[in-house]
């Protein structure tokens, strides 16, 4: 035990132990990895809903459940992934952990509201399973009026379990703008700093101003319910649509808290695996802001087909069209960073190609829905589920597995079977196109989603997607179960494994407590000349310091 | 005056640019209404810039992981780190690529939201889970019968919660909205029968709100008015009871096989004892089932939950009593 101990060195997991030492620390590591676990655990009872709505659907009629069921299912898929997984997924898991060291700072600017933003994450999490062990929820996660006043399942409870998440997710978001402004080192002006901070930056701007209008909305939601307000509730003399208006007034901003950060791990990847410079830096940095600000001129596009205005509808056409432009920009610039590089394929760079791929077909087909006549066609169809999925799925789970073993060695000190790794990769990249392709082309024949049952003419595409999500479930099993394993098996990683240039990777894996015990020298994020690949010890190491 | 010829623009050109066919596409329905270019236009643009662009995609990263990936002894070349040419590139051409979509997509949009000022108005009552459809002369059904080659106008409320009217072959799709009337149009192209869909989720029967759209030739629509017309007076009461019994959308939550859905199935209840919700039961008898009708609430059955609405002004006394013959006839 002892021989163990004194053969490593003394790092954030081991220098305290005990309960209390992780409930109540300040460590953003610590904190981060907390938040790691628990949106792993959100993963894979979204993950374990996800698996319940393929086997029902694998054929039409009722197959386990009857449709109450059913629709408790999806609705809680929806709920749990977006309020408990990807929402704070990127940013509060890795972004709390790699935030600060990119920065070569020792902690976020306010660590005690950081750890009160986990608590408070926590107390959502809780609502939302007292919501789902009391009678579950059957709204769909978009609770549209007056569906959510007539039906009998947990509304009240869910509805405040996501008031409180909001809230956490605001902390995080200040925590980060202050971090980014006040505690960048000496040389790391804005324009030097890695493009996964600014994607977080931007990320924590939406954040911190499309958050609060969740909150009122589900206030004035919660004060229909109990009070009786009459505000949305037409029997009441409301307007339903009014609410839509305000739901997604938050949760279109919401997809881009959702796909920024997603960004900015591809652009911490790509680089790296390829042994090149970012190409087009201030582009990148530039279209994230764009993306925030432009998000929040769009929400109407939800609405095409809700007896909006044709006024309105053709302005959120417009502007729904210029938020593609960013995008464009980013994998462009990406691919221009792959030419003439030295590419890896490498788990997490592995998954960054898939990135490129699902996020491509996400995008494009995103084109479809912003047309105003093709919407009218598409909207409420598998066509949008399957369009989403490409994004929030293909996109932000892709992208965040990539940045998961990317950041493995650091976060545990560990490394991972690269072979299954790549396996898992590939099974997860088959599995999806097969769930979610074939919902593209039912949907575009007039498949309406959230349907228990179905004509027998959309059999075979239901049929596919279902063996296609038990093969991602499968997938992402293997991929459990290695990390795991790597835990204890995993050769010890070294502080660089993969030629990275950013600050994280001059500290310790894992880092010291303190993060740094030196201060790291700060240069430019996508040099790699000065590291150099020693074969011996399988990492990369500065050429000007001896190993 | 531009939106006109916008639309004149839009469909003659583009269909000739996209090679667009009447017997619709791989992704596509045929395009059974008038307007359905409108919606296909827009469509197949998009999706031939999207297939251009995928196709980009693909082959540049199997180009490069196969031509850069890494070797011992290559080192990656340093290439420029930007250049505005190639920004200004893939910026402005997808932004003029995005407005020929905006611009198809607006056309075909004003084209779908605006109904020929000469059209067959029908309403719609949208609730829980059927559709209601009631033609200018009273008549009623759950399908939506409609002549060939007349644009038809559905003005269109709910009773309950937010329900949606699609029809995929017409392109046709509008929110049907409690408290407020939406409208939407279209004109069949073709004499048959097309799937019709709730699209808005609403509840446990949300996969079962379907209806038929059946396209006529003008006099057997006419001919189906005049007979549909006097259900009463055309049938035997217990044939009458079975046309309102689908007209009124019974059938979406009650079988008459002996499966239980929604609610529970009427085949053979009549002469049953059945036992409710608060531990009492009773006879099934016509002013059992008139009560039903009437207050759903009153008696419900054991193992099933309320969700019907009331019939009360719906339903007169001489059609709730056909349909008791008709539930009779079930035994």
């Amino acid at each position: 035990m002892s021989s163990i101990q004194s053969s490593v060195p003394l790092n954030y997991l081991n220098c305290q132990r005990g309960f209390m030492s992780w409930a109540l620390t300040l460590d953003h590591k610590r904190i981060g990895v907390m938040y790691l676990v628990s949106i792993m655990a959100s993963l894979a009872l979204g993950g374990l809903f996800a698996m319940l709505i393929r086997t029902e659907l694998i054929a039409p009629g009722e197959t386990i459940v009857k449709e109450d069921t059913y629709n408790q299912f999806f609705t809680l898929h929806g709920a749990i992934m977006i309020f408990l997984f990807i929402l704070p997924g990127i940013p509060a898991a890795l972004g709390n952990f790699i935030l600060p060291i990119m920065l070569g700072a020792k902690d976020v600017a306010f660590p005690r509201l950081n750890l009160a933003s986990y608590y408070l994450w926590l107390v959502g999490a809780v609502f939302f399973l007292v919501a789902l062990v009391t009678g579950g929820l059957d709204t769909g996660w978009t609770l549209y009026v007056p569906y959510a006043f007539q039906t009998d399942t947990r509304v009240l409870t869910a509805g405040l379990g996501a008031f409180i998440l909001g809230f956490s997710s605001i902390f995080t978001g200040i925590n980060f703008i202050a971090t980014v402004h006040t505690m960048r080192p000496p040389g790391m002006t804005w324009m030097k700093m890695p493009l996964f901070l600014w994607a977080l930056y931007a990320t924590a701007i939406i954040q911190v101003l499309a958050t609060p209008v969740l909150g009122i909305t589900l206030l004035l939601l919660v004060g229909e319910l109990v009070l009786g307000l009459g505000i949305f509730d037409p029997a009441k003399g409301g307007d339903p649509i009014l609410f839509q208006h305000f739901f997604w007034f938050y949760s279109h901003p919401a997809v881009y808290i959702m796909i920024l950060p997603a960004m900015g791990i591809m652009s911490e990847v790509i680089p790296t695996f390829s042994r090149k410079h970012i190409f087009g830096y201030k582009f990148i940095a530039a279209s994230s802001v764009a993306i925030a600000f432009l998000g929040f001129l769009v929400w109407g596009h939800h609405m095409f087909v809700s007896s909006q205005s044709v006024m309105a509808g053709t302005i959120f056409s417009l502007l729904t069209f210029s938020v593609s432009i960013p995008s464009a920009i980013k994998v462009f610039n990406w691919l221009a960073t792959m030419y003439k590089g030295s590419i890896a394929l490498d788990t997490p760079m592995l998954y960054a190609l898939a990135f490129l791929l699902l996020f491509g077909i996400g995008g494009l087909t995103g084109l479809f829905l912003a047309t105003l006549a093709a919407d009218v066609h598409l909207h409420d169809t598998y066509f949008v589920v399957a369009h989403f999925h490409y994004t929030m799925m293909g996109g932000t789970l892709i992208a965040f597995l990539a940045g998961l073993h990317y950041w493995w060695p650091k976060i545990t000190g560990r490394m991972y079977s690269e072979f299954w790794g790549r396996l898992a990769a590939l099974g997860v990249f088959i599995g999806f196109n097969l769930t979610f392709f074939p919902q593209f082309v039912m949907g575009s024949r007039g498949m309406p989603r959230r349907y228990h049952d179905f004509p027998d003419k959309f059999a075979i595409f239901h049929f596919l997607s279902s063996l296609g999500a038990f093969l991602t479930g499968l997938a992402m099993l293997v991929a459990l179960a290695y990390l795991l394993h790597s835990l204890f098996r995993g050769r010890r990683a070294p502080a660089n494994p993969w030629g990275s240039a950013t600050l994280e990777w001059q500290c310790g894996s894992p880092p010291p407590k303190e993060n740094f015990t030196d201060p790291p020298r700060v240069g430019d994020p996508y040099d790699y000349d000065d590291l150099k690949y020693d074969a011996e010890n399988e990492c990369f190491v500065p050429m000007n310091v001896s190993p | 005056m531009i939106g006109q010829m916008g639309s004149g623009l839009a469909q003659v050109v583009v269909p000739a640019l996209v090679g667009q066919s009447s017997t619709g596409s791989f992704w596509l329905p045929p395009p059974d209404s008038v307007a359905s270019w409108a919606v296909d236009n827009a469509f197949h643009f998009v999706m031939y810039v999207s297939y251009f662009f995928f196709a980009l995609i693909l082959s540049l990263v199997v180009l490069f992981v196969f031509k850069y990936r890494r070797r011992p002894g290559v080192e990656a070349v340093k290439t420029v780190k930007s250049s505005l040419a190639l920004e200004a590139t893939w910026s402005l051409i997808p932004l003029g690529l995005t407005i020929v979509m905006f611009y198809l997509g607006f056309v075909g949009y004003v084209e779908l939201r605006s109904p020929p000022d000469r059209a067959y108005e029908i309403s719609v009552l949208a609730r829980k889970w059927s559709w209601q459809f009631t033609y200018p002369d009273g008549t009623i059904d759950n399908n939506l019968h409609v002549p060939v080659g007349e644009p038809v106008r559905l003005v269109m409320t709910s009773d309950d919660v937010i329900h949606s009217l699609s029809i995929p072959a017409f392109r046709v799709k509008m929110d049907v909205v409690p408290g407020r009337y939406t409208r939407t149009w279209f004109q069949g192209k073709e004499v048959g029968a097309y799937d019709l869909y709730c699209t808005e989720y609403c509840g446990t029967g949300h996969s079962d709100m379907l209806a038929s759209v059946v396209v006529h030739e003008p006099e057997d629509f006419q001919a189906w008015l005049k007979a549909a017309g006097d259900v009463l007076g055309n049938n035997p009461p217990a044939k009458a009871g079975e046309i309102l019994f689908r007209r009124h959308g019974c059938g979406s939550c009650h079988s008459t096989d002996g499966t239980p859905r929604v609610g529970p199935s009427l085949k053979g209840i009549v002469g049953q004892t059945h036992t409710f919700t608060d531990g009492s039961s009773a006879a099934v008898d016509e002013n059992y089932i008139r009560q039903s009708v009437l207050e759903p609430g009153a008696k419900v059955r054991q193992g099933f939950r309320n969700q019907m609405p009331t019939y009360k002004g719906r339903l007169n006394d001489q059609e709730i009593t056909a349909i008791i013959q008709y539930i009779k006839s079930l035994n």
